[in-house]
């Protein structure tokens, strides 16, 4: 319960936070924060697009550690946590690319660009579709649950491809990038330290949302499985 | 490797009887090079496109193609003699080499057909290209057989297989188109290392996960 409050009092700060603290030219006060040229109010969607961004690869690689996890011990209950963590994954990598999309709008001009880490959502996107669609057309649970295991850890290991390689030797828009003057990422040297807590503060509020859900997400389905196992 | 090369002798043979691939998959690349030509009629098109283009013919013809590998199998209900017969790493083997021996065909001559239809399909660095090509289609064929077992084992067969292996094969796609590029500009070798080895890492990476991962689907 204690970590529910927890959850509650951390989410409604970054809310308020994230939404209300005024950007200015020069920050005197604790609570306002610095202009980053280029970024000007755009700035404030950080607060929501990289946490979700940052939990469909959690999600997925949740999804990828427990299909090991099955393929090792053949236990159904691993398949069951695997299933629900893409699930999860598939919500926050639509809220990812929207929030991205919107943001890349105003920031750069268009809603799609095809980036180098506009590509790697998309692929993720992809592959969560992938996921669901392999899951769909197999019959038999063991059959279902050892292809998709399958699936996801060879989905998972071109990962560090789209996220390490291609954003370095392609050139993009976001932080980064091959052809980025700035090195490295804005977290880093653009950010001051009341955006910088706010911006940490918020990945801890989503990961553990995104556990909290997960948590429920799989005891239900674990449970709906046995009634269904008892009603046939 | 000995089980394996018996495999593909014995593919080798059964190709040559049926002849199922040198004539549907000889026929399915006139087809979509013929396509593709009637699209473009008189527009003049730029060589980068004539690049992009070669690798989205050479990924639908390894979709009808290299799918069959493990579904041929199924469908003549043999698959349980290989299962008594070889080991899983051998019969992977097997139909690995097999199906790089057939998209090297297909794409030997996409590639001709190419260079004979689009005159703007001209290498300042072949050299580069036939690098990218070799090490490339070795990946393609690699992250397919896997996919291509995943499939055999699962219900719908035809359109399932290049959902699944579209996200596996794009960051291999990706740098191919990149490395047709460069060495449609004349980059040398030592200029475009960092995407090679990017090529290499991938097939290196594919072929140990699908070594390990084809224990688990072949046997149920």
């Amino acid at each position: 319960m204690a970590w529910k409050v927890f959850l509650f009092v951390l989410m409604t700060l970054v809310c308020i936070a994230g939404i209300t603290f005024p950007i200015v030219r020069e920050p005197v006060t604790w609570y306002d924060f610095p202009l980053i040229p280029g970024l000007e109010e755009n700035a404030k969607i950080i607060f929501f697009h990289v946490p979700t961004a940052w939990l469909a690869t959690i999600a997925f690689l949740m999804a990828t550690l427990y299909s090991i996890k099955y393929l090792r011990k053949k236990d159904l209950d691993d398949d069951v946590k695997a299933y629900t963590a893409a699930q999860i994954g598939m919500i926050f990598c639509v809220l990812a690319t929207v929030t991205g999309s919107v943001w890349a709008k105003f920031a750069w001009g268009s809603f799609w660009n095809w980036d180098p880490r506009e590509t790697s959502i998309f692929a993720l996107l992809l592959i969560y579709g992938a996921l669901f669609a392999l899951r769909s057309a197999v019959d038999g649970d063991e059959k279902r649950a050892t292809l998709s295991s399958v699936y996801s850890i060879i989905a998972f290991v071109t990962v560090p491809f789209f996220i390490f390689i291609m954003p370095r030797i392609m050139k993009g828009l976001h932080p980064g990038s091959a052809d980025d003057t700035n090195a490295g990422p804005v977290v880093d040297f653009k950010m001051n330290q009341n955006m910088q807590v706010v911006f940490y503060l918020s990945l801890i509020a989503f990961t553990i949302l995104y556990f909290w859900m997960w948590n429920v997400g799989y005891r239900s389905q674990i449970i709906k499985d046995k009634l269904q196992k008892q009603i046939n | 490797m000995k089980a394996a090369f018996a495999l593909l002798k014995k593919d080798l043979a059964s190709e040559v009887r049926t002849r199922y691939a040198i004539n549907s998959l000889g026929m399915f690349i006139v087809v979509v090079v013929s396509v593709i030509l009637f699209s473009i009629g008189d527009e003049k098109i730029t060589d980068y496109l004539t690049g992009g283009l070669f690798w989205v013919v050479v990924f639908f013809t390894s979709m009808s193609g290299l799918s069959r590998a493990f579904v041929s199998e199924e469908e003549r209900g043999t698959t349980l003699t290989l299962q008594l017969i070889a080991r899983p790493e051998s019969i992977y083997s097997g139909k690995f080499f097999f199906n790089v021996a057939l998209i090297f065909s297909m794409n030997l001559i996409i590639a001709l057909l190419f260079s004979f239809f689009f005159e703007m399909f001209i290498f300042k660095n072949i050299l580069l290209f036939v690098c990218a090509f070799i090490i490339g289609n070795i990946g393609v064929a690699a992250s397919s057989t896997i996919i291509a077992a995943i499939i055999s084992k699962a219900g719908s067969k035809g359109t399932l297989y290049p959902v699944l292996a579209f996200p596996i094969l794009l960051p291999l796609i990706l740098t191919l188109i990149e490395l047709t590029k460069q060495s449609m500009d004349g980059n040398s070798i030592s200029e475009s290392s960092v995407e090679l080895a990017v090529l290499f890492c991938y097939d290196v990476v594919m072929v140990a996960s699908a070594y390990l991962l084809f224990d688990f689907i072949w046997k149920d």
